[in-house]
């Protein structure tokens, strides 16, 4: 029992992470109807970005500190690239979807070819508080403090992002969006400075996404493709969770962390197949699919 | 200005289709213009194509200003209210929001669109996509006047309501015509005449015929240009 309770745990973390790697990558789709492969990017940049910062100050001013503007700092890298790429890459291709997911793909194969060829293919460490890789005693379970972190963030990220799109003006405009973008235009509103918001948002969900991952679940170490990997996972809580839906993104998130877990735990150690946790996200995602084409939550903010 | 509209030579192609054929139209300030014209002429296309919601070329003049080449949000902001054929009112928001988000001015005219049309205030936290056809109608014409535009765009606002709502309908339009200028796309000959002062026909993308909305009552012209048998 306790082993079960302890990868529940792990897995809503992981599902955490999860839904702050692909709830921007749901926005940008439902208002945009760009499928954004360069997204994954994002994370990987919030995470070096995190790590440039946090090596280039002084280690006296302790791990809590560098930590917590590794944090802003992933944050502020992962909205720093994502406005950029849709400035000057994505605006000048609306309407032409093909070409937006080709440069989206080349943007990251360049980009991480980059960073393979300027800090080459070993992982790099971040620095993190010795808090962060102990656990806390909860119930007679020792569950990894870092899990904890990432559950705050996505729930302090889910209700934010809540807030921010059911109380305020630029919120309703992208739920409009979603719906029905040339109306909003219709409506005198410049549909372009939702989208660059929109881009920013997901970027910098990502670039925490990113970071975060390399915390809970990559003993601190972060490499050029790690984004890639994570990316594949966002895509898929996404489609489960119903394109455009922060709720399904949520929900869908938590639903693939814990199965993921759970598959990984119960049938990876007898059977041998050390990835048998991602085959079954496929599968969920077809099972999903045949059931609900259209996702958990529809098209619906 | 004595033209809220200056159309000439307008041109839209859409998925290879040549919808719009070198249209030029005027439309006076004040009063209702009604844009006729039997099904798939290119009524809506007009109206979208002068929005600048589809791609065309030729001169357009939105209240005395050339548009052309502007994007959709900066002709709205000239004057322009729109209420598509569709009513397009944002399903998963509500009326409250719907209506927020068209507020483009420092003090929207709330008091003239409960005026006209009440219940929304009672309606305000309810969800537009639960709401009946004619409600969501008056959603939809409440987000073009809030800013009290001079110029309003009203595609086919009767289409789908039920015969006792368009009554009702026709009288809320005819006090939102006294408010600004109207271009009315409108398939209900009894409404148009009802509404209009003005009727410019289309007829395979081209404007074939303009005059004054009383000639309607001539059953030849409804017959030749509408394929209908004359106002009832």
């Amino acid at each position: 029992m306790n082993v079960f309770l302890a990868l529940t745990f792990s897995g809503i973390a992981l599902g955490a992470i999860y839904f702050l790697a692909a709830s921007g990558l749901s926005l940008i789709y439902g208002l945009m109807d760009i499928l954004n492969f360069a997204h994954g990017l994002f994370m990987t940049l919030g995470a070096y970005v995190a790590w440039d910062v946090a090596s280039h100050l002084p280690t006296s001013w302790g791990a809590p500190l560098l930590f917590s503007i590794a944090v802003v700092a992933s944050i502020i890298g992962g909205a720093l690239a994502a406005g950029l790429t849709e400035v000057l890459l994505i605006r000048p291709l609306y309407g032409r979807p093909v070409s937006q997911i080709l440069v989206t793909i080349g943007l990251d194969l360049a980009v991480v070819g980059l960073l393979l060829g300027g800090f080459g293919s070993n992982s790099l460490s971040i620095p993190v508080p010795l808090w962060l890789i102990e656990a806390s005693r909860v119930g007679g379970l020792d569950l990894p403090n870092s899990n904890f972190v990432a559950l705050v963030a996505g729930v302090v990220i889910l209700v934010a992002l809540e807030l921010f799109l059911h109380r305020t003006r630029y919120g309703i405009t992208i739920r409009a969006g979603v719906e029905n973008r040339d109306m909003v235009s219709a409506l005198g509103i410049n549909v372009g400075r939702a989208f660059t918001l929109v881009f920013v948002i997901g970027g910098a969900m990502a670039g925490l996404a990113g970071l975060l991952y390399a915390v809970v679940f990559s003993g601190d170490l972060i490499s050029p493709t790690q984004g890639d990997s994570l990316l594949i996972f966002a895509f898929i809580v996404v489609v489960i969770g119903g394109l455009g839906s922060i709720r399904g993104s949520a929900v869908a998130a938590l639903v693939v962390g814990l199965v993921q877990d759970y598959t990984n735990f119960y049938l990876g150690s007898h059977s041998g197949m050390a990835e048998i946790g991602n085959l079954s996200v496929v599968l969920l995602l077809a099972l999903v699919l045949e059931w609900r084409p259209r996702g958990l939550f529809g098209s619906t903010l | 200005m004595t033209n809220a509209l200056e159309v000439s030579d307008l041109h839209v192609t859409l998925a290879g289709s040549h919808v719009l054929q070198g249209i030029s139209l005027n439309v006076p300030v004040g009063g209702v213009t009604a844009l006729l014209g039997r099904n798939g002429v290119g009524k809506t296309t007009t109206l979208r194509a002068l929005l600048g919601l589809v791609a065309s070329t030729g001169a357009i003049s939105v209240l005395g200003t050339d548009v052309r080449g502007w994007a959709t949000h900066r002709i709205v902001r000239l004057g322009v209210g729109y209420v598509p054929e569709d009513r397009d009112v944002f399903a998963g928001l509500t009326v409250a929001e719907n209506l927020r988000l068209a507020e483009r001015i420092e003090a929207p005219r709330y008091d003239d669109v409960y005026a006209i049309f009440p219940e929304l205030r009672e309606r305000s936290g309810q969800r537009a996509g639960t709401m009946s056809g004619g409600q969501q109608q008056m959603v939809s014409i409440a987000r073009a006047l809030l800013n009290g535009w001079p110029l309003l765009l009203i595609d086919e606002p009767s289409k789908g309501l039920a015969p006792r709502l368009v009554g009702e309908l026709a009288d809320a339009l005819a006090r939102v015509a006294t408010l600004a200028t109207v271009l009315l796309v409108e398939q209900n000959l009894a409404l148009v005449r009802r509404l209009a002062q003005r009727i410019i026909v289309l007829d395979h993308g081209e404007v074939v015929h303009t005059g004054d909305a009383q000639e309607l009552d001539d059953p030849d012209l409804a017959k030749r240009f509408l394929g209908v048998s004359g106002v009832k």
